[in-house]
Parts: structure tokens; sequence; C-alpha cells
């Protein structure tokens, strides 16, 4: 069996900042496994600004951040189009590649699989099974992967940060959403984003109104959705369901207990920027714990 | 094209495939006609894909004969058209001391149906079988005949060893009108000698066509929710309730694709296309689920879904030959015509050759072609390498670029999702969905 120091799953901004940080440190049998075709994990999508700060003090779009840590790290093996199915053993993993399913084992294994945004089916969300509806990661990958307009007048549903990256991607796009609805109390991100939205973008925000339905024949015709115990429909042709994020995390049902995890598959979302910070210490760890 | 056939199905339902493949098997010349942009467009689109021993089908129905034939033919040809089967059994849980003296009727009522391997199961042997059952449960019957098998793929097999057999399935064809002279039937630019009205949820509309319907559809509709792959370990056999009149109620069971499910529910409803769940429903479904298998409080859903059975004011199936109207009615396949189909299509050959003429005497050799295997429990192409795409359920990109081509490619997103499984674990599209949609893009309109 193919056998090395520290294999780590996940070649997004965390297990990059990890694999980058051992080398430093001197251990040098580090392999970085990634499903995706390339490097770089979600940033690689985000098209907009907000990327970097904390680890590159300047801001940077999402794909150049991307692609500045994957170039940073090319003397490392990173290991594309490589699936980690399974943990088999406490230290070692079923992994599938285009040569088909091999076992790979390590002294150390870091989990750094990131996160993803609740889907419509997760959050119960009633109403025609439609194509339209989707996270903003997928948008995302529409817009700035596939340079494609999947719908041109969505409603937004959230109250996070991600939920502007929704509205960003939106009007890079030329898609002109009729509304961001959420159904908690806050908005739990900056004071200056949703009066952005408002008077910048020119759409209206609103909190405690809640998403009951997704209506339509063929495509997205109106949500149904409920404020002050009223029930109420709003035409638009998509929905943007952002946030809410759940880690990437189908690997721990087999993997063991003491597992290593580092980036937003811990559970909690940060940005780009601090994933790396931590990823970065996380690395210190390690290294001094194989010594 | 030659537009003249011997027979006109209309729906391609997992019925109506049933019958093109039997007829086409037996050397006939037939073209089905399906609305949708692909098949299984209606009814057969969203079900709980159990494949049914009829233990509790009425007695001496058309149903409960067609349910028989049709399971044996499935066991006798799934293999060489790699069809799954996930041998589960079922057990009928009773939870209350009601449903506790329900229970020797049940065995009585299936060992009538000629269902002799059903017996009762005490309080401890339950438990053995099913630990994680809710300790609430009192006792309940074992019907080891009942299966899991995958909803999509048995009628896609059955649809390509009939054009395999020299059928034509034309999609996007929606018959709207029809007209019968000299003994022929005229519909969607095609003549036929006999039509044969499968078509599910519109089967009353289809049949004003010929007369004033006797029958009208009324739909019902059934809600699910899928639990995530930890979930299929809660559960080693489908949980049956203990029935009553009208449905067979909420049923949990594992799915081919290695998911534990609960559904449907029975819902009367005026829908006819793309059933709708409703958030209340939902959280009532995983409740239950909850109560009767606790551990499933862990785990995360998945999917929902809703179907719509074709249900009519009848109870059994409408099976009926117009002999002058050359036109036979296959209507309200309810909720067993996953399991019935292929016992359907046998009783339709010996109407049809009672009243339309003697089918050829001699059949062409059968030809099997097997189907792609989406069943978790075998082996999958990614075991064999390639590139995965859909990270969930490990669907390569060889498998996509299959379902797009062939005799009977992917007519929609939706039917590129029913012949790979792309998109439908736990993230829903959150990774892989542009890609896959542009996949299907330029499968069906060339590359950019
Ligand atoms: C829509 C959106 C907008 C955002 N906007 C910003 C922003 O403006 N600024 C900012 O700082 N942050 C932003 N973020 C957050 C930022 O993307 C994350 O903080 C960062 O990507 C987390 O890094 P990570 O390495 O933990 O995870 P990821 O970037 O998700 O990387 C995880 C990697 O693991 C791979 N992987 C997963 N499972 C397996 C497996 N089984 N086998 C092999 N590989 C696997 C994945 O393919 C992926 O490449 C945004 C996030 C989203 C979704
Ligand atoms: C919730 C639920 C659970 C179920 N569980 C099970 C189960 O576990 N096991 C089991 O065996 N069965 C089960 N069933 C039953 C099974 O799904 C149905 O009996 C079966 O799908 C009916 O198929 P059909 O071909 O008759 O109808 P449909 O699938 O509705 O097919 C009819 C087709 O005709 C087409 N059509 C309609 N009008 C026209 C027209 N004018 N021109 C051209 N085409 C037209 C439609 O687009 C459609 O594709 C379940 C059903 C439901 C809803």
């Amino acid at each position: 069996m193919e056998n090395h120091d520290v294999i780590i799953i996940g070649a997004g901004p965390a297990g990059l900042s990890t694999a980058m940080r051992l080398r430093e440190l001197g251990v040098k049998d580090v392999v970085v496994l990634e499903r995706e075709t390339k490097a770089g994990g979600v940033p690689r999508h985000c098209g907009h600004f907000g990327f970097g700060w904390e680890s590159h003090k300047r801001l940077m779009s999402g794909p150049k951040f991307a692609k500045r840590m994957a170039s940073a790290a090319n003397d490392i093996d990173i290991r594309t189009s490589t699936t980690v199915l399974e943990f088999t053993m406490r230290n070692s993993l079923r992994v599938h590649s285009s040569k088909g399913i091999s076992d790979m084992s390590a002294k150390r294994i870091v989990l750094a699989t990131g996160t993803r945004e609740s889907s419509r089916a997760a959050q119960l969300i009633g109403g025609n099974r439609l194509p339209g509806v989707m996270n903003t990661g997928t948008l995302q990958q529409y817009v700035y992967l596939k340079n494609q307009k999947p719908f041109s007048n969505p409603m937004i549903i959230g109250n996070e940060w991600v939920t502007f990256s929704a509205l960003l991607t939106c009007r890079h796009a030329g898609i002109k959403p009729v509304g961001i609805f959420a159904e908690e109390q806050k908005l739990d991100a900056p004071w200056f984003f949703p009066l952005g939205a408002k008077f910048a973008y020119g759409v209206p925000v609103q909190t405690k109104t809640k998403l009951i339905a997704i209506h339509g024949s063929t495509r997205v015709e109106a949500v149904q959705f409920e404020r002050n115990g009223q029930r109420n429909m709003i035409a638009c042709d998509g929905v943007i369901l952002s946030g809410k994020f759940k880690p990437e995390n189908a690997l721990l049902a087999t993997a063991p207990s003491n597992i290593i995890i580092t980036g937003n598959a811990l559970g909690t979302v940060h940005t780009a920027g601090a994933c790396v910070v931590n990823a970065r210490a996380l690395a210190e760890t390690i290294a001094k714990d194989l010594q | 094209m030659d537009k003249r056939f011997d027979i006109a199905v209309i729906g391609g339902g997992v019925v109506g495939l049933a019958i093109l493949r039997r007829f086409a098997m037996s050397g006939l010349k037939c073209v089905l006609l399906e609305k949708g942009a692909d098949i299984l467009s209606g009814a057969s689109k969203g079900n709980s894909a159990l494949l049914h021993t009829g233990f509790d089908a009425p007695a001496k129905s058309i149903e409960l004969q067609c349910m028989k034939a049709g399971y044996a033919e499935y066991i006798e040809i799934r293999q060489k058209l790699n069809l799954p089967l996930l041998e589960t059994g079922a057990v009928v849980a009773a939870w209350t001391e009601h449903e506790l003296a329900a229970l020797d009727g049940i065995i009585k009522k299936a060992h009538a149906n000629g269902v002799a391997d059903v017996k009762k199961l005490s309080q401890i042997e339950l438990r053995i079988r099913e630990p994680q059952l809710s300790k609430s449960v009192l006792g309940g019957v074992l019907v080891p005949g009942e299966h899991v098998i995958d909803p999509w793929s048995a009628p896609l097999a059955y649809a390509q060893q009939a054009i395999a057999h020299g059928a034509v399935i034309m999609r996007n064809t929606e018959v709207k009108a029809a007209e019968f002279k000299k003994d022929e039937w005229q519909l969607a630019g095609i003549t036929a000698r006999v039509v044969i009205n499968a078509a599910g949820l519109f089967g009353d509309h289809v049949e004003a066509l010929v007369r004033p319907s006797p029958f009208t559809i009324k739909p019902r509709k059934g809600q699910f929710v899928v639990f995530d792959k930890p979930a299929a370990k809660l559960a080693r056999s489908i949980i049956l309730p203990v029935p009553n009149e009208r449905t067979k109620g909420v049923v949990l069971f594992r799915t081919i694709f290695g998911n534990l499910a609960i559904g449907p529910t029975a819902e009367d409803t005026d829908e006819r296309e793309n059933g709708s769940t409703d958030s209340a429903t939902l959280e009532k479904l995983k409740a239950r689920a909850i109560e009767m298998v606790p551990a499933l409080g862990d785990v995360n859903v998945t999917a929902v879904y809703a179907g719509l059975r074709p249900a009519t004011e009848q109870k059994d199936y409408v099976i009926e030959a117009l002999k002058d109207q050359n036109w036979i009615t296959v209507a309200g396949i309810r909720s067993t015509g996953l399991t019935g189909s292929l016992g359907i299509a046998q009783h339709l050959a010996k109407l049809y050759a009672k009243n339309f003429g003697k089918l050829p005497k001699k059949p062409p050799e059968p030809i099997f072609t097997p189907v792609p295997n989406l069943a978790e429990h075998s082996i999958r192409p990614y075991m064999k390498g390639g590139e995965i795409v859909c990270h969930c359920e490990w669907v390569t990109r060889g498998e996509i670029e299959t379902a797009c081509s062939g005799p009977l490619p992917a007519g929609d997103l939706g039917g590129l999702k029913r012949r790979t499984r792309a998109m439908m674990g736990r993230c829903q599209g959150f990774y892989c969905g542009a890609e896959i949609a542009s996949l299907f893009k330029e499968a069906a309109h060339g590359k950019p």
C-alpha cells in the first residue's frame, strides 16, 4: 500500500495551506488529494472580491486567490481528480482515481473537505420540483465557470455573508433579483450590506419572512412566503438558497474519532483567509507531533 | 420511418413500456407515443420502488394476478437485463393493540393470496431482526418476498429491449386527436391497427378519444422524505404499517441507491403533473420516521419528492378491450404498477389474441439489452476508474455520456438524473449541478 507522512483530503485554502506549512517545517512526504480537476477549492468559482485579507493582507477575487494558493503550492504532490471514498482503517483510505480504486495510508490524515450550503430538500422547502433552484455556490459555477445565466429575476433567500455574495454574483451576470428574504429576525452580516443591496442595486431586503414553497409548472414562476402570519406569493423565475452551511464530512462516518480536521470542514464557516491562518497553525502542531 | 404499425401505445410510463416490450418481442410492429421530453414523465417518475408479492392485494383481482405474474417475470429476466434486486423482505409492524389484533387477518389473507411464506413475528423476534426499531413496536408479520428494485432502470430496460425488437419510441409527442377509419387508427402522424391507452394520469382524457370515459382519474399524491446513506443500515427490512382500507400507509424502506426513505402519504389532489410537496407534511413524515427508528434523528435529509397515483373511482385495475374499436384500455394502475407492469403486459397479450387476431406463431429470438447498474450493493462503474463528476453518488463522466447516447438518450435533465443518479445525493447539485447541466447541454446540442 502507498504510504506517506501526511495525507490531506481536499485542496481548498485550508488543505493547501496545511500542506505548504508542513513543507516549510520540513515534513517532506505530504500528499494532497483533491476530487475536482483543479486545486483551489470553493474560491475558484467566487468571482467577486473579498478574499485573502487575513492571510495576504490584501483583498483579491476568489479565482485570483485560488490561483495564487495553487501556484505557491506547485512543488507539492497534489493529485487532482482523486476522490477519497472512505477510511478503511485508522490511518488508511480507499481512494478513487482514473485508474480505479486503491488504498493509501499515512502517519497523519487531515480532513480539509470544506462546507456546502443546505439544499432545498434538506430544508424541507415544499412546492414543485423545478430547475432554477440552487445554492450560491452552484450559481457561481454557472456564472463564473460556465458563463451561463440560469435565470433573470430570482429570489435570494438567506441572512448571511454569502447571501450578499449571491447578490454580487447576480450583478456580475446581469441578473436582477426580486428581493432578499430571510426568515431570521436579523441579518448575520455587516450593517452596510442591506443598505448597499437596497440603494446601490435596488434589491429590497426583508427579514422575518419565511419561504414556504416554490411554485411553477416547468420553470419557477413564484415563491410563497409567510410574514406576520400571512402568506403571499411573489413572482420570480428562480430561487437562490444561500448559506445554512453544512460541513462536507460524509467521510466522518468511517473516520477514526480523533481525526484531524481543518478549514470549514470543522463546521463553522470562516473566510478563506481565516482558514489559511488556522490551517498553518494546525500544521505546526502536526509537524511537532511527527518529530 | 415507415408510419404503419400493428400497435400504438399511448404513454411511456412503466406500464406502457412493459406492454411495448411484450408486443415487440412477440414480433408485432409497435410504436409508443409519449408527450413528455422523456419516458417516465408521469406517475412512474416517483414511487416507492418496492417489488410487491401481492400478499395484501384484493383477492381474485386482476391486480393480484398481474402483480404475481409481473413479480415472477421480473425475477426471471432481471439478470439478463442487469436489473438489481435488494432482497430486504418486509415486516408489517404493529404499534397498537388494535393493530396487533389485525395481524392474524393479514397472514390469513396473504396465504389465501398464495403468498405462503408469510408468518408472524413475536415482539422479540422482530426486535432481533430490526434492533433499531423503536421499543414500542409490539409485534409483526414477516413477508420475506417483498423486495426493493430500481424504479427507473427497470422501465428503461423494457424500453431498450422493445427498441432492439424494432419498436419505435416517439417522445415529445402528445396524442390530442385520433381518428378510427377502415379498421385503422390515425394519430400523431402515424397509422396503427390497434391503440393501447396507457396514459396513466391522463388515462381518462385519452379514453375520451374513443368513448365517453367510463372512469375518471382521481390523482392521489404520495410524498416522501429520503435520508442520507448512513441511515440505510438502520433497517434491514421494509417496515410496513398495518394497512387500512384506503392505502397501504406510510412505509419505511431502503432504496436501491443506498438510502432509507419514508412515504408515501395518500392525499387526493387535482394535480396531474409535477406533484408538489409541502413542508408541513414533510416535517410530519420525518418525525414519523424518527419515531419508528429513533437513530434517524442524527441523519440528514438528502431528498424529498412527490409521486401521483393514477387512481380511479374503482379499486381494481381497469383493463378492457373494445373489440369493435380496435382499442385496449389500461387505466387506474394506481399503486402497484412497477411490480404489475410485466404481468399486465402478459395479460394484454392474451386479450389481444382473443380480440384482434393471433400473435405471430414464431416470435423472434429474444434479444437482451442490459442497462447500466445503479444499485449501491453491486458493482458500479466508478470502481473501475474513470472520472467522477457527481461526488455524492460517485457518477462518472462515462456514465453521463452513455446516458446521453444510445437508442434512447436522456430527453431532459430529469431523465439524465434517473439514468445516472447524478445530482441525487446529499448535496443535490451544489458541487456538480452546473457541470452536469452543461454536459447534458453539450450532449443534446453539440459542443458550444
Ligand atoms: C458562495 C460562497 C461565497 C464565499 N465568499 C467568500 C468571500 O467573499 N471571502 C472569503 O474569504 N470567503 C468566502 N467564502 C468562504 C470560502 O470559500 C471558504 O472559507 C474556503 O473555501 C474554505 O476553505 P476550505 O479549504 O476549508 O474548503 P473548500 O474551499 O470547500 O475546499 C475543500 C476541498 O476539498 C475537496 N474535497 C471534498 N471532499 C473530498 C473528498 N472526499 N476527496 C477529495 N477531495 C475532496 C473539495 O473538492 C474542495 O476542493 C465563500 C464561500 C461560498 C460557498
Ligand atoms: C407514491 C407512489 C408510490 C408507489 N409505490 C409503488 C411501489 O412501491 N411498487 C409498485 O409496484 N408500484 C408503486 N407505485 C405505482 C406505480 O408507480 C404506478 O402504478 C405506475 O407508475 C403507473 O404507470 P403508468 O404507466 O400507468 O402511468 P404513467 O407513469 O403516468 O405513464 C403514463 C404516460 O403517459 C403519458 N401521456 C399522458 N397523456 C398522454 C397523451 N395524450 N399523449 C402521449 N402521452 C401521454 C404521460 O406523460 C406518462 O408518461 C407507486 C405510485 C405512487 C404514486
